[in-house]
């Protein structure tokens, strides 16, 4: 419906289909009419909340919601070029299922998937798997304490584990593993295909995968990381993503955070390695600016107050929006996650409005320039890690 | 024909499983597509939704399988996530149920229930869950919790996972979100998807996420043939798979099977029973024979004999010459050890019996091992001309040893087009196949009712039904 809590609210809003396959049909088709990269699906273990980390018990709000995988599979065949990037949580979910998911997914897009991988130290969600007890967190502030510093590290270390074990199955099979090779009856070369092998502190996984190796080889891996008691989210991004998202107030703050994740990328070895920092902005779009203050201001009303979330939120015309896009790339950015306030409105507000601005400024594509995700943010096909050993 | 005239013609079902890791599918064919792009499975979907099939199937195995140590290779290898690929297909097709097999060892109730409920209110009410269970170690290694589950575990924690499974379907009403605009008031009920679950295999609770799907609760699918497995269906599963292919067989199964219903509450027509079959088809039914014998030899290549006979063996019999004699050496009775992540192992009881007497029959018809395992090996189940294979597969349900079939063609992805084209008008000018569907969910085509969604399910709660586990690598 949006990212503002009151979003749904909006006669533009169709909270009657949330959970109908034509609603995201209908959201992607309108960002892919807009020639964007790729759209993100959000997802959680559990129901939404207001609150921190606890449920709120709230009836006011949109509750419930589909699986994110399965929302991009479902809109994959529909759609041709833009990238299908679903979210889903390392914490209490099997890296084999997920890797050949995503693998899938990748297969039914025809190159398109790639994944936004998240941590949860939600209790609530936590019991609806048994396996963990975790420790009560009110708010941001608890962040600091000692136990929740011990469990982030450890979410996060899992977390980069989880990736390792996603992209070393992705790897398993070689290209060109299946031959068919009639005469002697083979249809695969063994050969080609290998166990990962990998042991770690939450799981050890045997493999080969099930699934041959996908499309872009590997599909993308993206993770959202903000800046904290711990550097644990930004060094999940440095070791292991092709994609942070990053939540900068300002051009300055930008810089601090992209220079924070850049040493991390060298901490990890992977210097030379192409990561992309996308900044997340929540944006109200109207061609007057005062159209979108006001919206803003009703819909904080209708909410009973204020909304503030993690990401700087941005109220202004389509030209006010491409002048702080192109300010924050100057910072170092090398792209943008926008999250509309409302689905409805301010999605349109960006295909309609946003994107013809930055077109005209020669700053965005005007048309697809590529068939996979990977192409379409210049990264090239990695080859197996397995292949050169083989 | 079985007609009398008290009793009206049953209306058959028929759904369609995608070709894959089993020697059934000749990936040798000219003809034969590829087994992981989408496009295969698009086309398949399509010809089973053009002809009104029920449904599509799709099985699952969660390590590829080895022999002698090796990954086994002679057979496709590979396939895609379940899950993901029947979400797809919910976008190509309109009507056709998607069946998925999902393993209840290695995955969370929680997890799987929200995505086949997921997969249920994406595809408008056509998710299905065909539970089956595994035990070994073997694929334990590729999952957190690894193989420590003990055999015996393995069927109560298939039942549990079901029964929570279903508790967590439950947890939503109908009408819990109200999405009213005006007022405010997005959901009725803050306690919507609220449960607590206290067993021997899972102690969860907290709150469901995924409202209520349009069929409630996925259809529920279940394989296997052992007395308990028999009862459990019987209890409370929507269909049962059987591996009989002969009339008498068939209705022997049927006959027992549906026979228990009644003690359970149910009526007849609440559990369907529907055998996997294999068919070939020709214009004429000497063309067909002659083609089945092409496809049976085809199936079993000079290589793939030799892994056979190492099932029954358990010995590595990879010297020995696919078109000479049977080994003199006897079955290693110790531990099976050769074959990995299949079911086959487990067909052959006595192996020093069925030692003996596949050498006696490939002595008495100068067979070499290749020949002795086609010729041992089943039959397709579906022999003869388009006019053949209606009579027949009519004749089997009329005649109470099926309520219909779950095709398995042996060429991807093509292999049900001339089923479609040629046998499914036949049984509909009958009048025993639909011509069009009749409703929209998968529960509609297959004749079973959508489980309350205001109330709690009195009659047949989860904690009371228990799926019969099969081997997770077995195709069925």
């Amino acid at each position: 419906m949006g990212w503002h809590p009151a979003a749904w609210r909006e006669p533009v809003a169709r909270p009657a289909e949330l959970l109908t396959a034509r609603y995201w049909t209908d959201l992607v088709a309108e960002a892919e009419r807009g020639l964007l990269d790729f759209v993100t699906i959000e997802d959680a273990l559990g129901l939404q909340s207001s609150h921190f980390t606890e449920p709120d018990g709230r009836t006011d709000q949109v509750r419930g919601r589909l699986d994110a995988v399965l929302i991009a599979a479902r809109v994959a065949p529909l759609t041709s070029h833009i990238g299908l990037v679903p979210t889903v949580v390392t914490t209490h979910t099997e890296p084999f299922h997920i890797s050949k998911a995503i693998a899938t997914l990748d297969y039914v897009s025809t190159g398109r998937a790639g994944v936004r991988v998240q941590v949860s130290a939600r209790r609530n969600e936590a019991a609806h798997f048994g396996r963990r007890t975790l420790p009560a967190i009110e708010g941001v502030e608890d962040l600091g304490r000692a136990d929740v510093r011990e469990l982030t590290l450890d979410l996060f270390d899992e977390a980069a584990d989880y990736v390792e074990v996603v992209r070393r199955l992705w790897d398993s099979w070689e290209d060109d593993a299946e031959i068919r090779d009639v005469a002697t009856g083979r249809f695969i070369d063994r050969d080609k295909l290998h166990y990962i092998d990998f042991e770690g502190k939450h799981f050890s996984v045997k493999g080969p995968s099930i699934t041959p190796r996908p499309p872009q080889g590997r599909p993308l891996v993206s993770a959202l990381a903000h800046e904290g008691p711990t550097e644990a989210p930004f060094r999940l991004l440095g070791r292991s993503a092709d994609i942070g998202y990053v939540t900068p107030r300002d051009a300055r703050h930008a810089r601090t955070i992209v220079t924070a994740v850049r040493a991390e990328q060298d901490a990890a070895g992977r210097t030379d390695e192409p990561l992309h920092l996308f900044g997340d902005l929540l944006v109200f779009l109207d061609d007057d600016p005062a159209a979108a203050r006001d919206r803003r201001e009703r819909l904080d009303a209708v909410a009973g107050q204020p909304y503030t979330g993690d990401a700087h939120i941005f109220t202004g015309t389509p030209a006010q929006l491409a002048d702080v896009i192109q300010e924050l790339e100057q910072a170092g950015l090398t792209g943008f996650r926008l999250r509309p306030a409302v689905v409805g409105h301010d999605l349109p507000g960006i295909t309609r409005g946003l994107v013809p601005e930055l077109q005209r400024r020669g700053a965005f594509r005007r048309a697809y320039e590529a068939d996979t995700l990977r192409g379409l943010l210049g990264l090239a096909r990695p080859a197996s890690r397995y292949a050169a050993s083989a | 024909m079985s007609k009398s005239p008290d009793k009206p013609l049953k209306q058959i079902h028929l759904a369609a499983h995608f070709p894959g890791v089993n020697n059934t599918t000749v990936w040798s064919d000219p003809e034969a597509g590829s087994h992981i792009e989408f496009s295969s499975f698009a086309h398949f979907a399509r010809t089973a939704e053009r002809a009104k099939f029920d449904f599509l199937f799709l099985a699952e195995g969660l390590r590829l399988r080895e022999q002698g140590g090796q990954i086994y290779d002679l057979d496709v290898v590979g396939r895609p996530d379940t899950f993901t690929v029947l979400g797809a297909l919910a976008a190509v097709t309109e009507h056709l149920g998607l069946t998925g097999t999902i393993n209840s060892t290695f995955n969370e109730p929680y997890e799987v229930a929200r995505q086949f409920a997921s997969l249920d209110h994406l595809s408008g009410g056509r998710a299905a869950w065909n539970v089956v269970t595994s035990w070994d170690a073997f694929t334990g290694e590729n999952f957190r919790r690894g193989g420590f589950l003990p055999q015996e575990e393995r069927y109560s924690r298939a039942k549990e996972f079901l029964g929570t499974a279903n508790e967590l379907f439950d947890s939503w009403r109908g009408d819990a979100i109200a999405a009213d605009q005006e007022s405010g008031t997005f959901l009725r009920d803050a306690k919507a998807g609220a449960f607590v679950h206290q067993g021997q295999h899972f102690d969860i609770q907290g709150q469901f996420n995924v409202p209520r799907s349009p069929q409630g609760r996925p259809v529920v699918f279940q394989a296997g043939d052992s007395e308990e497995g028999r009862e459990f269906a019987a209890a409370g599963a929507d269909a049962i798979f059987s591996r009989y292919s002969t009339l008498k067989e068939g209705q022997a199964f049927y006959a027992d099977v549906k026979g228990r219903l009644a003690r359970h509450g149910r009526t007849r027509d609440q559990l369907l029973v529907l055998p996997a079959a294999t068919f070939v088809l020709g214009d004429t039914d000497a063309e067909a024979e002659e083609l089945s014998r092409e496809v049976r030899r085809k199936q079993v290549s000079g290589a793939t004999a030799i892994k056979h006979l190492e099932f029954v063996w358990n010995r590595d019999l990879s010297a020995y010459d696919p078109e000479g004699p049977l080994p003199d050496i006897d079955p290693d009775l110790g531990e099976h050890t050769v074959a990995r992540g299949r079911a086959q192992v487990r067909m052959y009881r006595d192996p020093l019996a069925t030692a003996r007497e596949w050498r006696d029959l490939a002595e008495a018809n100068k067979w070499s091992i290749r020949d002795l395992v086609i010729e041992t090996g089943n039959r397709q189940s579906f022999v003869g001309s388009p006019a053949t294979v209606a009579e027949t597969i009519n004749h089997f349900v009329q005649a109470d040893a099926s309520d219909g079939f779950i095709l398995v063609p042996h060429i991807t992805p093509g292999g049900l087009d001339a089923f479609a084209d040629t046998v499914v008008p036949l049984l509909q000018e009958r009048g025993v196949f639909r011509t069009e569907y009749e409703g929209t969910t998968l529960r509609d085509h297959l004749g079973l009712a959508h489980p309350d969604a205001g109330t709690t399910d009195a009659g047949m709660t989860g904690a009371t039904f228990v799926p019969t586990p099969v081997p997770a690598s077995a195709d069925h």
